[in-house]
């Protein structure tokens, strides 16, 4: 019933002190989760609702055996927050914050190809295993149990969605909030692996956006690996052209990728039918387990 | 964050990178002053942030000093792809054998960054790149431990420039990586980079994007913003603000949490038969204060007919917004214009219990509030 995070996870807060970390901590515990540590440097010994703190995250492990992150530190000291994770031997971090300069995430992105560390985020919502745990800021009452995987580069966007499939006694085993910078730890390949293997995950649905060749690419996999029906969803088919994407990044792609029309076409492709709205998204799901 | 051609050229001379000699000027008599301090024959730019200026009127060559005033009098005050030119740039004309283009960016997909040359520079670089790709040598640098300058002459010898210039062209590649490194750059480009008949480099153009998520370590460069904004009376207004904020075509006011809910908020005004007015994120965790100040935005746009609320708390709280409807729309004796509202997650039942309902139109899904929202703008168009 899970993908990466479960009961037995072992949660380190970094940036446990302050007001996000602390609400989120909170809500986190109450949802299920075993938050074990804080790591805040200069307040280590001090106690964050019941949690010890430590100076360093390595500290966390050694003391608590902690094997997951979840990052609310700003977004200045927020790249190498995210180094000190990977530098611990984590299996997991998880980054919420948003606005992290994307020069940051490329040294780290360049030390996460060198370390067994998996990273989530930033900018994301994070993940939750319904029922069981969830890491990061995720609404926890509007999820439910069950057997659908979600993955999804916008957070308000995964609420949306969810509330559909919830509504109509559709569950989740697990959906996972990616993030939607430039650049990203887990991306919606990863994600789809994660599911594929995972034998409780019976259908998948996949919330994108215009931007970027994720999706293309997501697609692209699907075709080749995943076996378990994809469902999806392509938001800002009527945006204009995305204001993040600079002129020499069209350079980049070259071609006429990273909009709706490419990426719907690309899942189509791959036989992942594409709901106009967060409804019919869920209709498709709703035949799928039929 | 654009910098104005003139200031991404005052930070690419202050690296080393050879620009042409330029002043800026605001009004008839400055241009042909600065004409005369630099030497015809000089090119009166329009600094203004739009692509095309050249075909659009907003670049003319003085060969003297009648030319200089009748350019100078052409592009002042002249309407540019809706952004009106108050500034211009008198800049020698450079005689030019060749035209490069290179450039540095991120490679979102490869998650680093790429430094790009071209020797089909001074034309429209995104049509190289799509229609013969291997025209632009690309080369992806390590962003730990920066451009090795191997592979800055890789990049410029695989583009195919020549012998003569070579070592120039490197040199110019070089620097700009480490400016954009420096800076924080989001894209740093040069199109073109002329090549005189004496083998001489120069930058005709200047084009630095900053990531703005990094101003807060460039505060030189942040100083530079309020000039280098423009454009839009309601985008500067957002950008004030701190909103997310795009203006469109049509009528149907959108307010919503997150770009990916709004964004699809967007298309399914469109789906419903509707026309979005606007993209409007209020981000994450908004208080009353922000949510009653997006809708001063929306209201202030006078293309708007009604307006759409869309808020699926997480870390957005329900309470909050509705406080936040109300404080905006009790200041009027009379709504201005219909407000459908529809609250979803993290205590959207104290939202409505607070929600003046007296003063909006309430739905339960996103379905139905987006098609109320269409309906009332339409009505008011068949009035």
């Amino acid at each position: 019933m899970s993908v990466l995070v479960d009961d037995d996870t072992r949660v380190v807060v970094q940036g446990i002190t302050g007001g996000e970390g602390k609400f989120h901590a909170e809500q986190m515990m109450e949802y299920g989760t075993n938050v074990v540590a804080g790591a805040v440097p200069g307040k280590g010994g001090q106690e964050v609702s019941g949690v010890p703190v430590y100076d360093t995250v390595h500290e966390a492990v050694d003391e608590e055996n902690a094997d997951t992150s979840v990052i609310f530190v700003p977004p200045a000291f927020a790249g190498d927050a995210v180094f000190e994770s990977l530098d611990s031997d984590l299996d997991l971090a998880v980054a919420i914050t948003e606005g992290i300069p994307t020069q940051d995430m490329a040294r780290v992105n360049k030390r996460l190809s060198e370390t067994d560390t998996r990273l989530i985020g930033p900018n994301c919502p994070g993940l939750i295993t319904p029922g069981e745990a969830k890491l990061g800021i995720l609404p926890g009452n509007i999820f439910s149990e069950g057997n659908v995987g979600l993955v999804s580069r916008s957070g308000t966007l995964t609420y949306q969605v969810v509330d559909s499939l919830t509504s109509r006694g559709i569950g989740q085993t697990t959906a996972i909030g990616i993030g939607g910078d430039p650049i990203i730890g887990t991306d919606f390949v990863d994600a789809l692996e994660l599911f594929e293997d995972d034998p409780d995950t019976d259908a998948i649905v996949m919330c994108g956006e215009i931007g970027g060749e994720d999706e293309e690419e997501a697609a692209a996999f699907i075709d080749d690996y995943v076996d378990t029906p994809v469902a999806g969803f392509i938001a800002g088919r009527t945006a204009p052209p995305g204001k993040r994407m600079g002129h020499a990044g069209a350079i980049v792609s070259g071609s006429g990728t990273g909009t709706a029309e490419s990426k719907i076409s690309a899942l189509n492709d791959a036989g992942v039918p594409v709901g106009d709205t967060p409804e019919e998204v869920a209709n498709h799901i709703e035949e799928f387990l039929s | 964050m654009k910098l104005h051609e003139y200031q991404a050229k005052n930070v690419f001379a202050d690296a080393g990178i050879p620009t042409p000699a330029s002043e800026l000027a605001s009004d008839v008599d400055g241009v042909v002053t600065a004409a005369e301090e630099i030497g015809y024959p000089v090119a009166v730019k329009a600094q203004v942030q739009v692509g095309g200026r050249g075909k659009a009127g907003g670049i003319k060559l003085a060969e003297d000093e009648e030319e200089a005033r009748e350019a100078a009098d052409s592009i002042l005050g002249m309407d540019l792809k809706g952004y009106h030119v108050d500034r211009v740039l008198v800049e020698e004309a450079v005689d030019f054998v060749n035209e490069l283009y290179v450039g540095i960016t991120m490679d979102r997909g490869e998650g680093k960054p790429v430094a790009m040359v071209s020797t089909k520079g001074g034309v429209n670089i995104e049509e190289v790149a799509e229609e013969d790709p291997e025209a632009i040598a690309r080369e992806h640098i390590d962003p730990s431990f920066g451009m090795h300058p191997y592979q800055a002459r890789k990049a410029v010898y695989d583009a195919g420039v020549d012998q003569s210039i070579a070592r120039d062209v490197s040199s110019v590649l070089t620097t700009l990586y480490q400016l954009w490194d420096d800076k924080d750059g989001a894209d740093a480009e040069i199109n073109p980079l002329m090549v005189t008949s004496d083998d001489e480099v120069i930058a005709a153009d200047a084009v630095m994007n900053i990531d703005e998520d990094a101003l807060f370590r460039q505060p030189e460069l942040a100083e530079m913003e309020e000039e280098a904004a423009g454009g839009d009376e309601l985008e500067q207004k957002a950008d004030e603000y701190g909103f997310d904020y795009v203006r469109l075509d049509g009528n149907v006011g959108i307010i919503g949490n997150g770009a990916g809910l709004v964004m699809t908020t967007l298309d399914l005004v469109d789906h419903y038969g509707g026309q979005p007015a606007n993209f409007l994120d209020v981000g994450g965790g908004a208080k009353a204060e922000r949510i009653s100040n997006a809708l001063d935005m929306v209201f202030s746009d006078d293309n708007v007919d009604s307006v759409v609320f869309n808020i699926f708390g997480g870390i957005t709280r329900g309470d909050e917004v509705a406080r936040g409807i109300n404080e905006a729309l009790e200041q009027f004796d009379e709504i201005p214009k219909p407000v459908v509202v529809r609250l979803a997650g993290t205590n959207w039942e104290e939202g409505m219990e607070i929600l003046n309902e007296d003063l909006v139109t309430v739905e339960q899904t996103l379905e139905d509030a987006v098609q109320r929202a269409v309906e009332y703008a339409g009505e008011v168009n068949d009035q």
